[in-house]
């Protein structure tokens, strides 16, 4: 065989792995240009994080606005704090809104719930390091149990 | 009697060590020195196409129904807890974490290492590596160096199209046979995968495997003795040493990069 058809083969295989790389990446993992766009800061702080994970969405009104960056213990009040890295294009939420720990489904994956505040003349938006202070702490089931079983017992 | 035991013990493990030693020396002197791009690329591109292009039909068609037998089994569980929307990460997930990488350094050990192991044997019993030396031509850098890189170019590309393949492979029976919502096989599949923790978590085993099926290829026709029995026996070894070390060498990397 002639080294030019040898090396056109070898040129197409390359192609045809680029071609899987770029579609395990692009359409498999989605790590495209939506994925890694333009982020800011926001902490929280929370009672307990139940099973929040870094990489859980944080979610308004159902639709994914960013995700957990990591996740920390407060080193005075050891009090967990969730740094969430929202996306630029949602940057005007108001110092009211509040976030919550919720579950989807019944035993589905645990992720942020972030509700927008009400906004007027004393309200500021919250900017990139700042930190939400109403937070809801997840449901941890066992705790639930625990204590209706408590108030049968009186 | 138990001293002859402690004997043949002793013997093996001297041997085995000096034959591991044997194959670091090859590696060595194959790969440390000044490289020579202008006679060393045609080399490696006729490599290329022996190890990496004649293999990339047994890898398509194994990742093809590998990702169809996946699809097709994990539906019949999924579905009984209502789950077959999860059949996607499934796919993927197993895909591009185990079945890619290990099963194409198998199915790599047996394609492209058996036969390098049988070409280096023949080369050495027909005497054309002491023929190179006389020749004043390294043998190690000229047959041994382009087949090393060859190989560990090929095989992280040959297990990045197994994976593409077989999750096209997935979609084919999960969607268009089984009748699980399209969008939901590749959203969710979106949703689990990540690219560091998956997809180059998987190259990086792969690359690891392909050293690990190339050394032992290369070294075991480099030593293997120069007779049509020690061939054989030298390329069945080839393929068994490999694959075990390949299954050993996963658990563990799994073990890192997964088990935390």
């Amino acid at each position: 065989m002639t080294t030019r058809k040898i090396e056109i083969l070898v040129g197409t295989f390359i192609v045809l792995a680029t071609a899987a790389f770029l579609m395990l990446a692009l359409k498999v993992a989605n790590a495209g240009v939506s994925g890694s766009g333009e982020s800011y800061v926001l902490y929280a702080k929370f009672e307990n994080i139940g099973g929040l994970k870094v990489r859980s969405p944080i979610k308004v009104g159902g639709v994914v606005v960013g995700r957990v960056a990591s996740i920390d213990l407060d080193r005075v009040y050891y009090t967990p704090v969730v740094k969430m890295e929202i996306n630029e294009q949602y940057s005007n939420f108001p110092e009211t809104s509040s976030v919550a720990i919720l579950t989807s489904g019944l035993l589905g994956e645990q992720y942020l719930g972030l509700q927008p505040g009400f906004i007027d003349e004393t309200v500021e938006i919250l900017a990139d390091g700042d930190s939400i202070q109403d937070t809801r702490s997840a449901i941890v089931l066992e705790e639930l149990i625990g204590q209706f079983l408590f108030n049968r017992g009186n | 009697m138990i001293t002859d035991k402690l004997q043949s013990l002793g013997r093996n493990t001297i041997d085995n060590l000096a034959g591991f030693g044997r194959s670091g020396l090859m590696l060595f002197g194959a790969l440390v020195g000044k490289p020579d791009f202008r006679k060393g690329f045609p080399l490696l591109i006729k490599q290329l196409y022996v190890i990496g292009v004649l293999s990339l039909l047994i890898i398509v068609v194994s990742g093809l129904f590998i990702g169809m037998v996946l699809a097709l089994q994990g539906y019949t569980v999924l579905v009984k807890f209502g789950a077959e929307g999860m059949l996607g990460p499934l796919v993927a997930l197993s895909l591009l974490r185990e079945l890619g990488p290990v099963v194409t350094a198998l199915l790599f050990a047996g394609r492209a290492g058996s036969a390098l192991t049988a070409e280096i044997g023949l080369m050495k019993a027909t005497e054309q590596l002491s023929g190179m030396e006389m020749m004043a031509v390294d043998p190690l850098r000229r047959i041994i160096a382009p087949r090393f890189w060859a190989g560990v170019i090929s095989m992280p590309l040959l297990a990045l199209v197994f994976n593409a393949v077989g999750i096209l492979g997935g979609h084919l029976i999960g969607v268009d046979w089984l009748g699980v919502d399209g969008g939901s096989y590749w959203s969710t599949m979106q949703a689990n995968v990540d690219l560091y923790q998956d997809v180059v978590n998987g190259v990086i085993k792969s690359i690891v495997f392909a050293v690990i099926v190339i050394w032992i290829a290369l070294h075991k026709g480099y030593d293997a003795i120069p007779t049509s029995e020690g061939i054989s026996r030298a390329t069945t070894q080839t393929v068994v040493t490999a694959s075990l070390t390949v299954l050993g060498f996963d658990f563990i990397l799994t073990a890192l990069m997964f088990g935390g």
